[in-house]
């Protein structure tokens, strides 16, 4: 089963980091990544760039908006995706419970609908 | 310098209340003695002198707004005659008024002297949040006016709990997060000195016991993986283990018994003990192991505590017995639960059960020597099915 580990913070603190408070950031998160990849859970990991690089696109009766910034304009913001595949629900929290970022953030664990691969769409 | 930052700042915060305060005059007067010393020569009473100084740092800083405030003597105490406040200071961090989760990084901030950033690593926590929290617990310290004082007869029992949970969460801060992000071992030893600071300042059965408890579970640390994979307590090289830190643990155990009372963390300390013995004896004695457990689930039941006794109930009276007070907990998700259950249901040749109950044990695992273990346990097993 598919789940992803929607991580949640406020960027501001993230725009005050020291070199070092940042340096220790990635090395929780590489050491996170790592156990991941080491228990065979891991599919993928993106931590996404602050909302200020956000273009937002919607198209209403034939016209197009182009906006700049978020989707949502909130006190978290999503700041990365982690996709597991991984038995049960009770795994993928045992997962999100070690995240770093649960320390000082929200994990959501989302699990997956449907998925596409290999030239189609399959049941999570 | 190290051991007595935190009798230095117990004493100068325990005055006013004001932590932050007393760190900054603190840090003033260390700032001070740094420039000065290499002089002047260290004084006499190098501990008298921070306090002296760092009491007229803080004066300096009220006199501000306070123009009448009068300078201190620089009488110079030795430290013997300074009072240990220490004892005050660690039930300050651990309120019921501060946050439970911020007791065990104040407490190694203020009483050991760690740097944010040092215990923000420890954490995994990035630097600015860890200081963050501290100060906000700082502050609530000063406006709610929580008292520097030792709780009565009467409330010990209620707040002393959770002075000896944040003392053993040093040492437990690590399960929290991947293992290897945290620097485990070196925390070990701060544990250990707090416990003994409390046990010291503070005489009962639970401070001896906690002390005890370290001790003996910091003893059996070096045996307890080897070469990435984790060694469980009965298959540990004794050798390995620490026997000083064992007849350490084994004495202030003695003196926590002495006081004819029992509670947690002594039993769990005696748990620890009994399983040490092997090193002398050989063998383990399940029988007294089983009455320990049952204590401990009567005394401080936990989820933890339950499943050790199912499998130590297993070893004197069968699988099918320890999978019986298995069944009684349902099915939580909670690792040593299905490790446990996978074990003794391997151990009553239900195989296929045992199985999937390791399948979801290593689902459950995130740490790595855990779970190197349970992947040979299971590979084992299919070996065996195959072979049929």
């Amino acid at each position: 089963m598919r789940y992803s580990l929607l991580l949640n913070y406020s960027e501001t603190g993230g725009a005050q980091v020291s070199d070092d408070a940042m340096a220790e950031w990635q090395s929780a998160f590489d050491a996170y990544a790592k156990s991941l990849d080491a228990a065979g859970v891991l599919l993928t990991a993106d931590v996404l760039q602050p909302t200020a690089a956000s273009t937002t696109v919607t198209m209403r009766g034939g016209s197009l908006h182009v906006q700049d910034g978020p989707f949502a304009d909130s006190k978290e913001q999503l700041g990365g995706v982690f996709l597991i595949d991984v038995p049960d629900l009770d795994a993928a929290l045992a997962w999100a419970e070690k995240c770093p970022a649960a320390q000082w953030g929200t994990i959501e664990v989302r699990p997956t609908a449907v998925y596409f691969s290999g030239g189609q769409w399959n049941q999570a | 310098m190290r051991s007595s930052y935190g009798r230095l700042l117990a004493v100068l915060a325990a005055r006013t209340g004001d932590i932050s305060a007393a760190e900054d005059a603190l840090a003033d007067a260390f700032e001070r003695a740094l420039r000065t010393w290499p002089e002047s020569g260290i004084p006499d009473n190098p501990e008298g002198w921070l306090v002296t100084v760092a009491k007229n740092r803080w004066l300096d800083a009220l006199k501000v707004r306070r123009p009448w405030v009068e300078r201190v003597e620089p009488s110079l105490p030795d430290l013997d005659a300074i009072p240990d406040k220490r004892l005050e200071l660690m039930f300050v961090c651990a309120h019921p008024a501060i946050d439970a989760a911020v007791r065990t990084p104040l407490m190694l901030q203020v009483v050991l002297g760690f740097e944010a950033s040092a215990i923000g690593a420890v954490y995994a926590i990035p630097t600015a949040t860890m200081a963050q929290r501290l100060v906000r617990a700082k502050q609530r310290i000063r406006d709610a006016r929580i008292p520097f004082a030792i709780p009565s007869v009467d409330d010990m029992p209620a707040r002393l709990p959770a002075v000896l949970e944040a003392v053993y969460g040093t040492y437990a801060i690590d399960w929290q997060v991947i293992s290897g992000t945290t620097v485990r071992d070196s925390l070990s030893a701060e544990a250990l000195y707090l416990a003994s600071v409390l046990a010291t300042l503070l005489p009962d059965p639970e401070t001896f016991g906690v002390a005890a408890l370290l001790s003996l579970s910091i003893a059996r640390a070096p045996a307890r993986v080897r070469e990435g994979m984790l060694v469980p307590l009965e298959s540990q090289d004794t050798g390995l283990w620490d026997h000083a830190l064992i007849t350490q643990g084994e004495t202030l155990l003695r003196r926590a018994h002495s006081f004819g009372r029992i509670g947690r963390f002594q039993l769990e300390a005696a748990i620890q003990s009994v399983h040490c013995a092997r090193a002398v004896t050989g063998t383990t004695d399940w029988v007294v192991l089983r009455r320990l457990y049952s204590a401990l689930v009567e005394v401080a039941p936990s989820l933890g505590a339950r499943v050790s006794l199912a499998a130590v109930v297993a070893r004197v009276e069968g699988s099918r017995a320890g999978l019986a007070v298995l069944d009684e907990l349902g099915e939580p998700a909670f690792q040593p639960y299905w490790a446990t259950r996978a074990h003794l249901l391997r151990k009553a040749g239900r195989r296929d059960a045992a199985q999937a109950a390791y399948a979801k044990a290593i689902s459950l695992t995130t740490d790595s020597a855990s779970r190197v273990y349970l992947c040979g346990m299971l590979a084992e097993l299919s070996t065996e099915l195959s072979g049929q």
